[in-house]
């Protein structure tokens, strides 16, 4: 650090902040793994909204699916919400 | 027992080509018989930094579908005995390169009695780059002290661990090595890049080297010079130091550390 910059208070410097920025988007893109495994969610949920459909009458965004990393587990979460019968 | 390393990156422009033409001269200088191909086909450029682009004949295309034979199209360095250029084609689409295509290349070159088959991988991660990385024992991941360079190695990374031959066949994984170049110590000392120990930290492999931020590079690729037959600049020592350390001998890091001028230094007392 310069005599300048301690002068005018410790800044944090662009490296750091470089850093950082790195190590989280590393740590997700690693996760994430080559063959992105959320990329089948649109698909899935259309999937099933085509198989429910069949029986029960049902919206699209009746249908929600995400999936979790919690740790080293991974939680596919399907809720699919019935319409109440009026 | 031919040895084929990649010099790869993900991303354009950080010295793959200057760093192949460099490693493949330093490994010839100590004896080797080296071959260095170019794999940007469309945009070749290894014949302009070897500066060999006038004896382009024959490409690497051309023996791939048999309108050459690889003796043909092979280039004679003009600096060292025992090093050949086999230059990428200019006119075809990158598609032009087949897996069979270029496994022949590699055995053949294998047969020829090659030491080291060194592959000068395009930018990207389409069908130039994954071939180029297909069937390396060893890589160089040429990357910048700069945040879109160091995760585009990470991704090159990946696609080495799961993409490769070695991965693929379930063999010892590619050795790979981190090359860091452009590196600019008092950039680095203000806080303003990204330290060598901060890259290492984050891509966790093996460093292999630091090239130096230099005006020889330029002077070198003005003249067609591989970088590394500039005497008596940094980055010609750095890449020996390179070279010496692939091949295994023990070399404390250089260029590394800034030093101040030294009157300077004193008058402000700084570090």
């Amino acid at each position: 650090m310069s005599f300048l910059s301690f002068l005018l208070g410790e800044k944090k410097s662009s490296a750091n902040v470089a850093k950082e920025r790195l190590r989280i988007i590393l740590a997700h893109e690693r996760l994430n793994g080559d063959n992105s495994t959320s990329d089948y969610l649109p698909q899935l949920q259309k999937e099933l909204m085509e198989v429910i459909s069949k029986y029960v009458k049902i919206n699209p965004e009746d249908i929600k699916v995400n999936l979790e990393r919690q740790g080293q587990l991974e939680v596919l979460e399907v809720k699919i919400e019935m319409q109440q019968k009026a | 027992m031919t040895r084929i390393v990649v010099v790869t990156s993900g991303k354009g422009g950080v010295g793959k080509t200057t760093s192949s033409a460099s490693f493949s001269s330093g490994l010839a200088m100590r004896g080797y018989k080296t071959a260095v191909i170019d794999f940007d086909v469309g945009l070749r450029n290894l014949d302009l930094i070897m500066g060999c682009e006038r004896r382009v004949v024959y490409d690497f295309v051309n023996v791939i579908q048999g309108e050459a034979t690889l003796n043909q199209a092979l280039i004679k360095d003009k600096n060292l005995e025992n090093l050949f250029i086999l230059p990428a084609s200019q006119t075809r689409d990158k598609d032009a390169l087949s897996q069979e295509g270029v496994e022949k290349v590699i055995n053949d070159l294998k047969e020829m009695g090659f030491d080291y088959i060194i592959c000068d991988s395009p930018a990207g991660i389409e069908t130039g780059a994954l071939l180029a990385a297909y069937f390396a024992d060893d890589a160089l991941v040429v990357t910048n002290p700069e945040v879109s360079s160091v995760r585009d190695s990470d991704r090159i990374l990946g696609i080495l661990a799961s993409k490769s031959r070695r991965a693929v066949m379930g063999e010892t994984p590619v050795k790979e090595f981190l090359l860091l170049t452009r590196y600019n110590p008092k950039r680095v000392e203000d806080g303003e890049m990204l330290s060598l120990q901060d890259i290492e930290d984050i891509l966790r492999i093996k460093l292999i080297g630091v090239i130096p931020e230099s005006e020889s590079v330029l002077q070198a690729s003005n003249q067609g010079l591989p970088a590394i037959h500039i005497k008596e600049s940094d980055v010609s020592e750095a890449y020996q130091d390179v070279v010496a350390r692939y091949l295994g001998e023990e070399k404390p890091l250089r260029f590394t550390s800034y030093q101040k001028p030294s009157l300077l230094k004193r008058w402000l007392g700084g570090k």
